[in-house]
């Protein structure tokens, strides 16, 4: 039988040394699993109050962002709407949304074409919340939420849009992982100046907006940061998807047809 | 039981780790532009160095020698971690503004410096006072410089106004150096000069002594 080898075994092995190589082992695997089990149990039982946190962040974000860019802190108001179509939906609530959870459930999202994947997706989610103000009928601030592979992680921010939908009113990063001190400066209020006032697409509707090396030209450039051109390019493709066929495209043209009302 | 006292309170001012020892400088300088900041990262250092020089010395007689110290900063990188995610969920704001500095604890030398120094030779109790009293003498001294680097640089206390400032319309011109690293290294050097003015035993033996030559001169 097993068993009393096992315990003739345990007892043998109790009486090594313990700075015998088996002890040893023994010893460094139980402190790795100890330390993995504390730091799973707090990590798992902390995200749900730690999502809370960056949400209430993002909220005030937002308002700040806005009020920053177009110098007041009036309303805005949360949609829901259909990538595809463009049109808004009430079966979500924007609020509750979780882009990223969408993103990844085959379910919620969908698989973006390689040649079409400009921003490093892969999948997208069938449905984005935008936030809206309105004067009367006519739009005057469309804040899309924007995310896209920087150079060395997903970079999520929101953009402002004047009430022409081609006008940047503001753009603001809450989330990357670049490189601190270099990419990581996207986060900065004064990088983040530089955007508003820039036009998105030109007169033939071909997207136009980017970030540069060197020093910037005309009304569709900003200046890239030195050292962190990946990360400029990595915002620059981000715009370019969102803003394009397979982002808000569908949706900002029917805004801008007066097909949606608040 | 004077023994045990003396655990708790000779790391305070007698052996206090930054004064003395001069170690954990580093986040002694980094945290302590506004009081709130520096009492955050207190709690989290005494909640941290607490902890595993309880774990470490609870281990002591099973810990091998040749992987002693990697053991050690497992366990203290596990509890710093533990610590991290706590405050990110509880006092996010703070935890946005002491950054990293919650996770370069993992580094600092009064944890492992401790660790191995005390809890790799003592019994729990001690171990556990030992980690306390060193914990309370690194708080004493951000929340010293914490004070003095808030009220001259910003005017405020715990975010209180206490000077007012001429942009509120008062008389107080913050002294903005304050809130710059080389303001706490003056304050460090100054709080170590006037420690060991008031405890001579305090000051170090020169290690060799420089030799001047006889009528002065260039060698």
């Amino acid at each position: 039988m097993a068993g009393p080898d096992m315990i003739s075994w345990w007892r043998r092995f109790r009486a090594l040394p313990k700075d015998s190589t088996p002890k040893t082992l023994a010893f460094a695997l139980a402190v790795a699993l100890g330390a993995a089990i504390v730091v799973s149990i707090a990590t798992v039982t902390l995200r749900p109050l730690q999502k809370a946190n960056l949400e209430r962040e993002r909220q005030a974000r937002i308002v700040a962002m806005v009020s920053r860019a177009i110098g007041d802190s009036g309303p805005l108001t949360a949609y829901m709407i259909d990538l595809n179509s463009g049109r808004l939906t009430r079966d979500i609530d924007p609020v509750t949304f979780d882009a990223e959870a969408a993103a990844k459930n085959p379910a919620t999202s969908v698989a973006i074409p390689q040649a079409a994947d400009v921003a490093g997706l892969g999948r997208r989610a069938k449905h984005a919340p935008v936030f809206l103000r309105f004067d009367g009928d006519k739009p005057v601030l469309i804040v899309l939420p924007v995310y896209g592979k920087g150079y060395q992680s997903t970079i999520w921010g929101y953009l402002a849009l004047k009430g022409d939908g081609n006008t940047i009113a503001g753009l603001s990063f809450f989330k990357q992982g670049e490189t601190p001190g270099l990419g990581a400066r996207i986060m900065e209020p004064a990088w983040q100046a530089l955007w508003p006032g820039k036009q998105l697409a030109d007169d033939t509707g071909t997207l136009r907006v980017q970030v540069t090396k060197g020093s910037a030209k005309g009304p569709y450039e900003v200046d890239g940061i030195t050292g962190a051109t990946r990360t400029g390019n990595g915002v620059t493709n981000l715009l370019r998807f969102w803003l394009g066929d397979l982002g808000f495209g569908p949706f900002l043209k029917r805004l801008k047809s007066g097909e949606i009302r608040p | 039981m004077k023994r045990t006292l003396g655990t708790l309170t000779h790391p305070v001012i007698g052996d206090n780790p930054i004064t003395v020892q001069i170690l954990g400088i580093c986040s002694a300088l980094a945290v302590t532009t506004s009081l709130a900041t520096a009492l955050v990262m207190c709690a989290a250092l005494t909640a941290v160095l607490t902890v595993a020089s309880g774990l470490i010395s609870a281990l002591r007689h099973h810990i091998p020698q040749s992987i002693r110290l990697i053991v050690q900063i497992t366990i203290i990188a596990s509890l710093v971690i533990v610590v991290d995610e706590v405050l990110k969920a509880y006092a996010f704001e703070i935890s946005k503004r002491l950054s990293v500095f919650v996770g370069l604890i993992i580094t600092n030398c009064i944890v492992l410096g401790r660790a191995e120094a005390f809890a790799m030779r003592n019994p729990v109790g001690p171990s556990l006072l030992d980690g306390f009293g060193n914990s309370i003498g690194y708080s004493l001294i951000l929340i010293v410089i914490g004070t003095i680097r808030e009220v001259l640089g910003a005017g405020t206390l715990l975010g209180y106004s206490v000077l007012p400032t001429v942009a509120q319309g008062g008389w107080f011109t913050p002294l903005k150096l304050m809130l710059l690293a080389p303001s706490a290294f003056f304050l460090l050097g100054f709080l170590v000069w006037a420690v060991r003015a008031w405890r001579r035993e305090q000051v170090e033996q020169p290690e060799f002594r420089i030799r001047r030559p006889a009528g002065g001169g260039r060698p």
